[in-house]
Formats: C-alpha cells, structure tokens, sequence
C-alpha cells in the first residue's frame, strides 16, 4: 500500500486544498480529483516492478497445534515439543526445505535451538532449568520464505522424583525385596528353614582336611576383578569361613591377589578369621600378597605358585574370565583338590571340566549363608527362591499364550503375551 | 566404630543407589559413586605396588629360594615405572601421552608385555584338549549327552562336519552337523545360559540385600555374620 | 615338495594318535605331555605348511553373500567396524572380505565405526583391500570413511533418522555436501544394506534393534564365534546374514574365491587359519574318543576283576 501510495502521491491532489472563489476552480478540482481517483485505481492494477516488496512470492504454511508439554520423568532439564508439519511439507513437495525451533528463556531473545529435516513433527529440549520459564516457536523454511508458527504458552519444567516408566521394574523389586526381608524376618523368629544340599560347599571341610594330612598349603584366589564386584564379596565372604578352619588346623593359606583393594580386604577377613578362632599369633600379612592388576601376568603368577609350592587344595572362587581354564588345568595337573565357583556363565564348562567341585551362578552367593547356617542369611535364600518362583510363572505363561496365539490366533493371547513382555521390559523413556 | 561406620556408608550407599536408579534428580549419583570407587582403587594402588616391591626386596636380600626371579620382577616394575613418569623416549615434552608411539614404555610394551600375554593365552588351546581327553568320558547318562553334544560341536566347527553330512537331504537339513551344532548352541545351550544367568540376578539381589542390610559382613573383617 | 611334508605332517599326527588307541585298547593312560606335543604338531603344520580346506557355506553365510551379490550395482552399502585389535584376528578377514565383495560389485561402501579403535581397523582394510584391489576407487565416490563417532546407542539413534547431523563432514573433513557417493542418503533407511562387524558393545545387536528392526533395512552381521550363538535367533526375522567366527569367514572367503575367480589370488587369512583349527579339533576329538576306549577297558577290566 505504501507503494501504491508513494506512486499516487506524484498525482495526488494537494492536501488540504479546498475550493475556494469561482465554481469553475471547483469543476476543475471536481475533474482533477476524479482523474487522480482513476488513476489510484489503474495504478493499483499494474504489474509490480520486479525488485521491490510488491512481489508477490509464493509464502510456506506454518506448523500448526504446536504444543510444549513437559517431558516425563527426568530432573526438570527437558521439555517436548510436538506439532503439526505444515501443509507444504508433503511427499513430492519440496517447498519446505526444514524447520527451526526457537526458544525464549524468560521473555528475554529468541534463540534457535535445532535445526530439522521436513517430515520432523517433534522435538526434545533439553538442558532446561527448573526454575526458568520458557516459549518455543518453529519457523517454517522454504527456499526464499520462511514463515512462523504460533508461539507455546509460556512453560516451565517440571521435576519428577520417581520415573514411573520403570513401575514394572519398581514392582519387581519390591515383590522380590519384600520376599527376602519377610524370609529374613521369619528365619530370625527361629522357623527352620531347608536349604538343599551343595555339594562344593560340603566338600569344604574334607578339602582343608586334606591339607593339613598333607601338610601342603591352601591356595584361595578370588578372582581377578575388584571390590566393587559382587562376586569379589562373595569370594571373600567364604574366604572367612575357610580362614577359620585354616587357623584352627593351623596350616598355611596362600592369597596371591589382582587388585590392592582386594588385599586390603582379604588381610582384614583372614586376621579377623584367625581371632575368631582364637589364633591371632599365627597370623601374617605375607599370606595376602598382590601380584599385578594385569590378566595374564597375574596367570603366569598363580600357575608358578601353584607347581612351585603345590598347594593341597585350591578354590577359584569369584570372578574369572579368559584365565580360568589355565588355573583349573594347572591345579589339575599338580593333584590338588579344586574347588571352583563363579557367575559367568561363559567360563563354567571350563570349571565342571577340570575342577571337583564347582559351584554354579547362584550357590556362589548362597556360600556364605549355607556355611554359616546362619538364620538371616538362609532367610533370604528362601526370598530368591520366590523369584524363582515368579520368574518360572512368567516362562510357562509367555510360551504357552504365544504357542496358543500362533495356534488359534485369537486376539487375547496376543494381548496376555504383549502385556507379558511389557511387564519384563525396561524402558526409561 | 571401626565396624559400625564402613557399616552406615554401606546401608546408606547401597540404599541410595538402589533410589537413584527410579529418581530422575538422583540418577547421577550412581555415576558419582562408581566415579568415587574408581579414585579410591587407583589411591590403593599405592598399597599394592607397596607390598610387592616389599615382598620381592625382602626375598632379594635375604636371597630366599628363586630370588633371581625377584630382580627380573623389581626391574620391570621400577623400569616401566620411571619409562612411563618420565615419558622417556616420548616425542615431545612430559606432557605427551604416556603411550605415544616411540616411547620406551609402548615400546616395551608392545614387544614384551603383549607378547607374552598372548603366550599365556595362546595355553588355553593345549589346556583345552588335555581337559577335554579327561573331562568327556560317558561315566553317565549326563556325561553321554555332553559328550555327543561336544562331538557334534567340534565336528562342525571343521569341514568334515560339512563334508560327513551332505549327504542328508534338504528337508532334513536341520541333521547336517553344521546346522546340528548350531540348533545345540542357540537353543538347549542358550536356554540353560539363561536359566543360569536368571539364578545369578537372584542370587546377586539376595547378596547384595545381605551386604547392605549388615547381615554379611565378613568382607570387613567382622566374622560376626 | 610342499605337498609331501603335508601328507607327512598328517600321517604322523594320524599315525601318532593311532598308536595312542592302540595303547588305551590296552589300558594305558596318556601322558598329558604327549597331548601337548600333539596340539602343538597340529596347530604348526597347518601354519607351516599352509594346508587349507574347502568350505562350503553355511546358510546364514551363503544368506549374507546372496544379499550382497544380488543387489542392484550402485547399491549404497553402510560397513560398520566395531572392533578393536584382539578380536581383530577372528573379525578383520570378515571385515576384508565383505569389504573386497560390496566394491567387486560396484556397490557403494560407506564405512563408519563405533569404536574408538575402529579407525584402526578400518585402515587395515583400507590399505590391504581397497587400495590394492580396487586402485581405481575413488575417496568419496566409490566409498568414503566417515569415521569414530563416540555415544554407543546414542549415535545409532541420531543416525536412524538423521546421519548428516552426527557426521558433517568424513574422517578427511571433507564436507558432507561435497561427497557424491552420500547424495540422497539422509539417515539410515536410504540404505540398501548394514553390516556391522565386532564382537562386542555396541555391536550387531545394538545395531539390529536400534537402527535394522526400526527401519526395517536389511541388516548383516560379522562376529566372533564366542557372540554368534546369541545371534542365530535373530536370522532371518531381524537379520539377512551371519558371519560367526573364523569357519564363518572363512566359508565367506571361499565362497567368494570361487565365484569371482578374478580374486583367485587373494590373501585368504581365514582360510589359513581354519587349517590349524580343523586339524586342531579333529586331534581333540581323536583324544576324546582314545579316552572314552581307556574308560570302558578300564571300566571292564575291574568289573572283570
């Protein structure tokens, strides 16, 4: 319209001017002001001068029904957006060439934030703050144009304390947790409760009797990994009971360790082992010694202490990878009694190949309970039991509404086995 | 005291990482705690690297039985020591990687400590058919089962399962050894693997229950369990 | 001459464990000795002497080759090297051998990794495969190395929709844009096939559920034969093609020197070492069924006595 009116302006009649005097002036302001009307209107009807903003550009439709919802559950750093991609943004269409999103951090300047391909319907804001507010928009971009959607409300983050996307986790937990903490509570009311028999652990006593018949030494490795494995513990927890023994039948145990946090820990088990019964003179720091962090030195360590001092009995208990085989064949081959256990599935044909006795998986942490005796500890061996228990439930229910599915095709055993699946998968977003 | 504190960091420690995993604000700290584990191991190193140079000093001068053993010990670990804090060797300054290319420590690490860790490796293959000629024998039902399953396996992982069995048409292809072996590996032998790693999951909750509740706690040299 | 120390090599083993049966019919143990002494003639002959053999492919291995011979010329092929140097042994001959067949074909390989030390790795290929093989390919046009990018599952997820954002530019920084071979690839599901090669995490099964089951592409893998049996249930629904260990690369080599007799002289590593363990196994399951004699005689004798 400016334009229009900078080209009317040359033939526009003088503002303010008014017809004063004789009536043939006010016919010729009357004709004049007629022609410079129709000249305003032929004006407006000519073809726009190539360069200026009379151009009349094909323009790009915005995203509609943009929406900023809060993005569930996190720490109150995200929000998501999501949005209808504009009307030009189709197959075989190549007017929009992306989008980009805009974001204003309390009121203050709109910053781009992401840059998206045509077809993008969504978008994920992230390291957001708690405490800030925020508006987005996303402006639509063509080859020459670009247009602007409607800004969100303005938003704020929220934090959530608990991620409720992991209730089938959370319930898991607390259904096997609960068991464990109710079979403790009931253990310690004094029921008696069975515990089958493991035959690695029965022969923990004839193995130390053999060493001291023969006057040789134990051997106890633990594993190759640290203190912050599980199975470390759980070596170690053993390792105290078999120290006792050891003390009272005063024979020599030899540690060779991996780790110096280890031998920390296992100095701390054995002198507390050997108090307890009644030998703390007889202890030495010397039977804790470490060897090296690395895999296979610490191997070619143990296997030379195993041929040079031919230790009566040996246990591999804990974690073992690769070496594990070269241990037991060693202890093989110098006539020792092995007693072997670990968790890693991989390694335990190699144990059940060479060693006496293995414990598999979980009698490695049921060890130290079922030594003990100890009412608490075999208390919760019956709380993994029910999980046990669940986890079997579980299998014969997913296979028999799968198999019934694939046979009859009836809808409910698809529904019962997804819900199934869904009820044993994690998913944190 | 001395029992009761490393006690209290454990309850708490334990019960907080179990809460961060299902609290979104508290998610980090599992990562803070491994983090903090991780400085303390490298601290203990000290304790460690310690007691072997006691060990082996103590056998070298009081020249106990293979004392010589000790010098080679003594020597590689004050060797690769000082190669790796002085980057000796290292092209450029002291702030180069320990592992540059040329450095005395790569050097001897790549044509001592990797070779011969490829040594104790390459044991695993004389100590796999030794064990093997003991442990396969048909003592039993059981011992029957794994030792045909092992047959088949080896077999068909050469040639001569392939070349014994191409015989067998292709509607019962599933008889060829190859495709047998695979069938024992990805079906009865996974099967197992994961009952057994089922049991593991268990039996770790159930440990680290105990561990954290206080009702074992051996690992701190209180044999009162 | 080559061929007599092989027969000899050979009748001596099978001559060795002959007299080992003859023993065990007679009641006698085997020194444990003796069982090394034979491992180590069976492992070193076959490396010595070169003694090779014949493979047939197997399903899923003949699977993966059909996918990629079968595919149109030009076809835009994603090769990811997700292994680092002790797997190499057991993965690098896939990697090489899939790499030598995608160009033989005049598809286009696109090379990436997941792994810090798969840059590595790849240039391995690069030198041996690429460089030798094909001096005609051209950087760019023919393949391109995009390179590491760190982020594990976070990078498969990014690349599943958009793979300009995670790699602007290949390894020689050569700008996304100005690379031919990448025009009208805009995230995973423009391309014909992925194979990903490794052992470990991430690896093919990152790969198949984050990016091969989303976008329903088709997916390959090459692993060691440790990893391989938790894959078997993923072909054929989630995967087109399996290489397990070295007998699977190995197969693959094989397979493809048959039919692109062009390639008869190329270096076959699998097929090498496939020699030391075909004989190796044959000897253990020799020693296996000596043991199993020794037990029953054994056995026989104290029931007897």
């Amino acid at each position: 319209m400016a334009g229009i009116n900078q080209i009317v302006g040359l033939r526009r009649s003088t503002p303010g001017a008014a017809p004063h005097g004789s009536f043939l002036t006010g016919r010729i302001l009357i004709i004049l002001f007629i022609a410079s009307c129709s000249l305003f209107i032929t004006a407006g009807a000519q073809e726009p001068v190539s360069g200026d903003s009379l151009s009349i550009v094909p323009s790009v439709a915005p995203v509609t029904s943009l929406i900023a919802e809060n993005y569930k559950y996190d720490d109150g750093e995200n929000l998501v957006l999501t949005w209808v991609p504009s009307i030009d943004d189709r197959p075989g269409n190549d007017n929009v060439i992306g989008y980009q999103v805009y974001r204003i951090t309390n009121g203050g300047k709109p910053v781009v934030v992401a840059e998206l391909l045509p077809g993008a319907n969504s978008f994920q804001a992230k390291n957001l703050l708690v405490d800030s507010s925020y508006q987005f928009y996303v402006v639509t971009l063509s080859g020459k144009t670009s247009s602007e959607s409607a800004r969100t409300a303005i938003t704020r983050t929220e934090r959530e304390w608990i991620n409720w996307n992991l209730w089938n986790l959370m319930l898991i937990t607390l259904v096997i947790g609960g068991a464990i903490l109710v079979y403790i509570e009931t253990a310690k009311r004094g029921k008696k409760l069975f515990v089958r028999k493991i035959a690695g652990l029965e022969a923990i006593d004839d193995a130390i009797g053999r060493a001291t018949e023969m006057g040789r030494p134990i051997l106890y490795i633990p594993g190759i990994q640290d203190m912050d494995d599980v199975q470390t513990l759980a070596a170690l927890t053993i390792l105290g009971r078999v120290a006792e023994q050891v003390a009272r039948y005063d024979i020599k145990i030899r540690m060779p360790v991996s780790r110096s946090l280890v031998m920390t820990a296992a100095r701390e088990t054995i002198k507390a082992s050997y108090q307890a019964a009644g030998r703390p003179d007889a202890y030495s720091e010397d039977m804790v010694s470490y060897i090296t962090d690395e895999q296979f030195g610490y191997v070619a360590a143990v296997s030379g202490i195993m041929v040079r001092e031919k230790p009566a009995t040996v246990f591999l208990l804990g974690t073992f990878l690769a070496e594990s085989l070269i241990l037991a064949e060693t202890g093989n081959s110098i006539g020792a009694i092995q007693i072997a256990g670990t968790a890693r599935p991989a390694q335990l044909p190699f144990f059940v190949a060479a060693c006496d006795f293995t414990l598999i998986g979980e009698e490695l942490f049921a060890a130290s309970a079922y030594l003990s005796g100890e009412p608490r500890a075999l208390g919760s061996l019956k709380g993994q039991d029910i999980g046990k228990a669940i986890a079997m439930v579980a299998i014969v229910l997913g296979m028999a509404t799968v198999t019934l599915y694939s046979l009859t095709e009836v809808s409910f055993f698809k529904t019962a086995a997804d819900w199934l699946q869904a009820l044993f998968t994690i998913t944190s977003d | 005291m001395r029992r009761e504190i490393p006690l209290g960091i454990t309850i708490f420690v334990g019960f907080l990482a179990i809460v961060s995993f299902f609290s979104p604000p508290l998610e980090g700290l599992g990562e803070d705690f491994t983090l903090f584990f991780d400085i303390i191991a490298v601290f203990a190193f000290f304790l460690g690297g310690g007691n072997l140079v006691r060990i082996h000093a103590d056998k070298l001068i009081k020249r106990k039985t293979d004392w010589i053993y000790s010098i080679v010990t003594l020597v590689g670990f004050f060797g690769m020591l000082t190669a790796g804090l002085f980057k000796i060797g290292n092209p450029g300054d002291i702030s180069t990687s320990v592992t540059a290319p040329g450095s005395l420590f790569s050097v001897v690490y790549y044509n001592f400590s990797l070779p011969l860790g490829s040594t104790m490796y390459a044991l695993l293959a004389f100590y796999v058919a030794s064990a093997s000629y003991r442990a396969f024998r048909a003592k039993n039902r059981e011992a029957t089962v794994l030792l045909v399953a092992a047959f088949i396996i080896l077999l068909g992982s050469t040639p001569f399962g392939t070349m014994l069995t191409s015989w067998i048409p292709h509607s019962f292809d599933i008889l060829q050894i190859p495709n047998l072996a695979v069938w024992i590996l990805s079906s009865p032998n996974l099967a197992g693997q994961r009952a057994i790693m089922i049991g593991i999951g268990l039996g770790v909750v159930s440990m680290s229950l105990r561990l954290i509740l206080g009702i074992e706690r051996t690992y701190l040299g209180d044999d009162r369990g | 001459m080559g061929d007599l120390r092989i027969i000899v090599a050979l009748f001596l083993i099978g001559g060795g464990l002959f007299w080992l049966l003859v023993r065990a019919i007679r009641g006698k143990e085997v020194d444990r000795r003796l069982i090394f002494v034979f491992i180590l003639v069976s492992v070193a002959a076959p490396i010595l002497f070169t003694i090779t053999f014949e493979m047939k492919p197997t399903l899923v291995v003949q699977a993966l080759y059909d996918k990629i011979e079968n595919l149109p010329a030009g076809s835009k092929i994603l090769l990811a090297f997700d292994f680092d140097p002790p797997m190499a042994p057991e993965v690098q001959p896939m990697a090489d051998v899939v790499t030598r067949h995608v160009l033989a074909k005049k598809h286009k390989a696109i090379f990436m990794t997941l792994w810090a030390t798969g840059q590595a790795q790849f240039n391995i290929t690069l030198e041996e495969v690429i460089r030798k093989d094909f001096p005609d390919a051209q950087d760019g046009v023919d393949y391109v190395d995009l390179g590491y990018k760190a982020g594990n599952e976070g990078v498969l997820n990014v690349i599943r929709t958009d793979f300009k954002k995670m790699f602007p530019t290949d390894v020689n920084t050569v700008p996304w844009d100005s690379l031919p071979i990448l025009k009208g690839i805009r995230s995973c599901s423009d391309f014909d096939l992925i194979i990903s090669v490794g052992g470990g995490k991430p690896g093919v099964k990152e790969w198949v559920l984050f990016v091969g089951d989303p976008t329903r592409v088709p997916t390959a893998g090459g692993v060691t034969a440790v990893v391989a049996p938790m894959l078997y249930p993923y072909y054929p629904g989630q995967m087109c093609g399996l290489l397990g260990g070295i007998k699977g690369a190995a197969e693959y080599e094989n397979y493809f020197r048959d039919n692109h007799p062009q390639y008869a002289g190329m270096d076959t590593p699998a097929m090498v070492m496939m020699g030391p363990q075909t004989v190796a196994h044959v000897v253990i399951l020799a020693f296996i069924v000596i043991g199993n004699v020794l037990f029953f005689v054994t056995r026989r004798k104290e029931v007897k006595r």
